[in-house]
Order: C-alpha cells, then sequence, then structure tokens
C-alpha cells in the first residue's frame, strides 16, 4: 500500500480547519445567491460581504478614475493615456519554486477556468472606495496550475516594464524603481476571495484597470491588486512591495484594511465612496478587513496588525 | 511692460487673477446640472485641490513681485502687489472653507484630529494663520497704525509662502512634474532674494 507522507504535501496547500469550513460556508452562500440572482446563461456571480446600502458604482467612474501610476499619476491620466499598451500577444513568466516554470502565453494559462463575476468592495489606501462587478478567475486555480512546492511560501508578481508605452514610466519625476511589484504570502493567494480579473461588468478588461489581467484581493488596499502582469515567482521569502521599498512607514506587506491603523498622513477610519457630489462626499466608516473580515481574519491570528500593517 | 500703462496693467491683472474662479463657476454649473461632469468622481475633493493649487500658484506670484520689479524692471507691478496677495489669498480662504465645510462637512472631532495628527495640515493652517494676519493688516490704516511693524509683520511671507509648498509637496503620494516647478520657483525666488541682499550689504560696506 502506498501512503503519502505527509512531507510531499507542500505546506502552501495545507488549509487550516477553520479557513476550510469558512470557504464551504462561502461557497454556500455563493451557490444561493447564485440561484437566486436568477442569472441562468450568464457567468456566475458572487456577491461577496457587501452591505445593505453598497450600490455597484457606475462604469464610467471605476474605468476613468484610476490609479495606475505607469500611465501617469493623475485619476485620468490612465484612462487617457493606456490606450498605447499592447495586450496581444502577452506572455508571463513563471520562476521560482514551481515545477512548472518558463514562459507561457496569457491564453493558456486562463483556458479551461472557469470565469465568474465577483461583486467586490473596493477600498483605496487613499481613503476612497467604490463597488465593482469584476469577471475573474479563482487566483488559486491559477497558481496551482504551475504547481508550486513546499517552498513556496509567498507569491509575488510583477507589472509589465515597457516604458514606450506606459508613459508614467518614463517620468523624470517619479520615484519609483519600476517595474511595479507586489506580493502574497501563499495562504492568501489560495483563499477563496483571491481572483485573478480578466473583465468588468461583463466585458473585458479595459486597459486602464490593468488589461489583460489584473489581481483582486478584496480584504486589502487596492494598491496590492497589482494590473496588467507579466511575471509570477514563487518565493521562499517575503518580497519588498513597491509602495513598501518607497516609504516603508507609511505602506507595508500585508495593506490588509483596517480602520483602526491610520496611515501617517491621514485616517483610514472612514472612506468616501464613489461616485460623491459637490455638498456630500458620500463618507462611510471603513469595515476591517473591508468587510470581509468573517472570511479572511483567521489568515491573520495572532500577528499584531499595528505592526504588520 | 512699459508700454503697458498703470490702468491696462491693472485691468490685466483682475482679469488674469480672476479667470480661474470664473473657470471653476462654470465646472461647478456644470456639476449641478449633472453629477460628476463638471467635476469628475469627487467633486468636493476636485474642488479643494483646484483651489489649493490656484492658491499656490498666486501666492508665488505675489512672492515674485519684488524679484520681478528688481530683475526685469517691472516697477508698475509692485503697486498691484496687494491686489495679487489679497486674490491669492481670497482662493487661499475658498480653499480652506471648501475642506472644512464640503470635504469634512465641520466635523469638528475630525477637524481638530487632522490639525494634531495630520502634520501636512498643521502646516497648511500655520500658513494660513500668517496669511491671514497679512490680509487683515493690508489696509492703508492698518500700515499708518503698525509703522515699522507693518514691514516686520508682513515679512511673515517668507513663513507662509515656504509652508504651502511643504503642504502640498507632504500630501503627494510619488514626486511629480508639477510640484517640482512650484519648488524650483520657490527656490529660485529665495536665492534671488539672498543674492539681492547680500549685494546690499555689498554696497553699503
Amino acid at each position: 500500500m502506498l501512503i503519502r507522507k505527509p512531507s510531499d504535501i507542500p505546506g502552501s496547500e495545507i488549509t487550516p480547519e477553520t479557513i476550510y469550513k469558512q470557504r464551504r460556508k462561502f461557497m454556500g452562500q455563493s451557490v444561493a445567491l447564485i440561484a437566486g440572482s436568477g442569472l441562468a446563461g450568464r457567468a456566475p456571480s458572487v456577491q461577496a460581504g457587501l452591505q445593505k446600502d453598497d450600490d455597484i458604482t457606475p462604469e464610467q467612474i471605476v474605468t476613468q478614475y484610476n490609479n495606475f501610476y505607469e500611465f501617469g499619476t493623475d485619476k485620468s491620466d490612465p484612462y487617457a493615456n493606456a490606450g498605447a499598451l499592447t495586450t496581444d500577444p502577452w506572455t508571463v513568466s513563471v520562476s521560482g519554486e514551481a515545477k512548472k516554470t518558463g514562459d507561457f502565453a496569457f491564453e493558456d494559462i486562463i483556458k479551461g477556468l472557469t470565469q465568474e463575476e465577483r461583486i467586490y468592495r473596493f477600498r483605496c489606501v487613499e481613503a476612497w472606495s467604490m463597488v465593482v462587478p469584476w469577471m475573474g478567475i479563482s487566483l488559486k486555480d491559477v497558481l496551482q496550475q504551475f504547481e508550486p512546492t513546499g517552498d513556496a511560501k509567498y507569491v509575488v508578481f510583477k507589472t509589465l516594464y515597457r516604458p514606450e508605452e506606459m508613459v508614467g514610466q518614463r517620468s523624470f519625476f517619479s520615484s519609483i524603481d519600476w517595474p511595479y511589484v507586489e506580493g502574497l504570502r501563499m495562504d492568501e493567494a489560495y483563499h477563496p476571495l483571491s481572483i485573478m480579473v480578466t473583465g468588468l461588468y461583463g466585458k473585458e478588461l479595459p486597459n486602464q484597470n490593468g488589461a489583460p489581467w489584473r489581481l483582486m484581493v478584496p480584504w486589502k488596499y487596492g494598491f496590492k491588486s497589482i494590473k496588467s502582469i507579466v511575471s509570477i515567482h514563487f518565493s521562499k521569502r517575503q518580497p519588498v512591495n513597491t509602495w513598501q521599498a518607497l516609504a516603508a512607514h507609511e505602506y507595508g506587506f500585508y495593506a490588509n484594511v483596517n480602520p483602526a491603523v491610520d496611515h501617517p498622513r491621514w485616517s483610514q477610519a472612514s472612506e468616501r465612496r464613489l461616485p460623491s457630489s459637490i455638498f456630500n462626499p458620500n463618507r462611510r466608516p471603513t469595515l476591517p478587513f473591508n468587510g470581509y473580515a468573517e472570511e479572511v481574519a483567521d489568515l491573520y491570528r495572532g500577528m499584531d496588525l499595528r505592526k504588520f500593517y | 511692460m512699459a508700454a503697458v500703462g498703470a490702468r491696462q496693467l491693472k485691468t490685466l491683472l483682475w482679469v488674469g487673477l480672476s479667470t480661474p474662479l470664473v473657470w471653476l463657476l462654470v465646472l461647478i454649473a456644470m456639476e449641478l446640472r449633472q453629477q460628476n461632469s463638471g467635476l469628475g468622481a469627487q467633486p468636493s475633493e476636485a474642488l479643494l485641490h483646484y483651489l489649493g493649487e490656484w492658491a499656490l500658484i498666486l501666492l508665488l506670484f505675489a512672492f515674485a513681485v519684488s524679484p520681478l520689479r528688481r530683475r526685469m524692471g517691472w516697477p508698475g507691478l509692485g503697486q498691484n502687489r496687494r491686489l495679487i496677495g489679497l486674490f491669492a489669498f481670497a482662493y487661499v480662504v475658498l480653499h480652506v472653507l471648501t475642506y472644512a465645510g464640503l470635504y469634512v462637512q465641520f466635523q469638528l472631532a475630525e477637524l481638530v484630529d487632522d490639525f494634531v495628527h495630520r502634520p501636512y495640515i498643521t502646516v497648511g493652517i500655520a500658513a494660513f494663520l500668517a496669511l491671514l494676519l497679512m490680509a487683515v493688516t493690508s489696509t492703508q490704516g492698518w500700515r499708518r497704525r503698525l509703522q515699522k511693524n507693518w514691514r516686520r509683520l508682513h515679512q511673515l511671507i517668507y513663513v507662509a509662502v515656504p509652508l504651502t509648498v511643504v503642504h502640498l509637496l507632504w500630501l503627494r503620494k510619488d514626486s511629480t512634474l508639477d510640484a517640482a516647478i512650484y519648488l524650483l520657483v520657490l527656490i529660485v525666488l529665495l536665492v534671488e532674494r539672498a543674492v539681492f541682499y547680500w549685494q546690499q550689504r555689498q554696497v553699503k560696506s
């Protein structure tokens, strides 16, 4: 009889029982929502962690109010400048602690993976927020194709570096060391809420929102959800993400949405929900883990969130 | 410049200095007709930044009056320094009111928290108070009453303008072209003054 030794199971695949149970609960809710939404024929839709007054933000705002410094620092710059980006062909290089590494065509990576709609709350570190109907695929499904080994403790992503097409990367004044880098702990990456986004509002993902694919981790500040990804690296060590490299006292590796831990220059206790009007900035209290505490708080049990911000 | 008479210069300044405000009224009118059309997804923030940026530009302009007069031989500009300064202050007041009113909705606890915990806001408030003192005492009456001290009081411009530039630089996440230009202009204006006073001392001794 052949019994697999526990050491053969990659550490990254071992899920604590609590999370496992939550996942079942989450899936159960999802199924209920899909069944209730009457969207038969369309991609399944999951509305995770939405509050009663979480109305979906208009498409025009989501696609024209962006932080994507590769195309300029103004919120309107990405919409104006991202048209220059070529997203086909798109190659993704996979490296590090995995069995299948090398260069892959983007289409081949996502082929056969189920796309579904996920309506998530999106909270920027600058204290504004949106509610966005993303189209995406499970990040876990994406990553497992490459068979990460037990040594893979972190997954590190990089954005495309192509200054000919990305005007912000040519900026003389920016202090950012391109390309943009972000990372997750493997258990964060394998969480069912973590997805790779390939679309918006049932359409293809626009360039300014990170085409052809971008990360979406809804309980973290928006800057974690790296756009236009060309590199996936499985690492033993925790990476230094771009904003941490720029100002470590302001931006950490975890960047979990946390109303109790202020940015050194502004409060994170509340947020301004977009769109707002001239007489009403549409402020609302910020929720721990952006409202996803029930699903993800266990990932950080025993950690001092003031220290690991 | 010499070809422009004193009257024309004054008219030119009035038109130039109020143009950003007129354009803002157009944007606000658009915004009131249809939400998020004139001022984008976050109108109160857009308004705040627009007024703040113009306040800074006009303050730098007011701070540049003496150097321009000295180096370029534009004496007429010196006679209009108060006008330029008061226009700059008007933008500052609107910026501060937009912040306290439209942006923070007069939530007192939050305002106090901002003053104490957000250094860039503390710096901004300090600059505002300095400018307020200068604006209030800008009349002929106050000038006479304060005599020698008037000049001394209005040296506060050396505090207010640098603090305003710091206020902007401090709230940015990454360096940008506009911030670099403001900083450069400020440095040029300060260096010009240092050189000027040094030259004065040379002449005297």
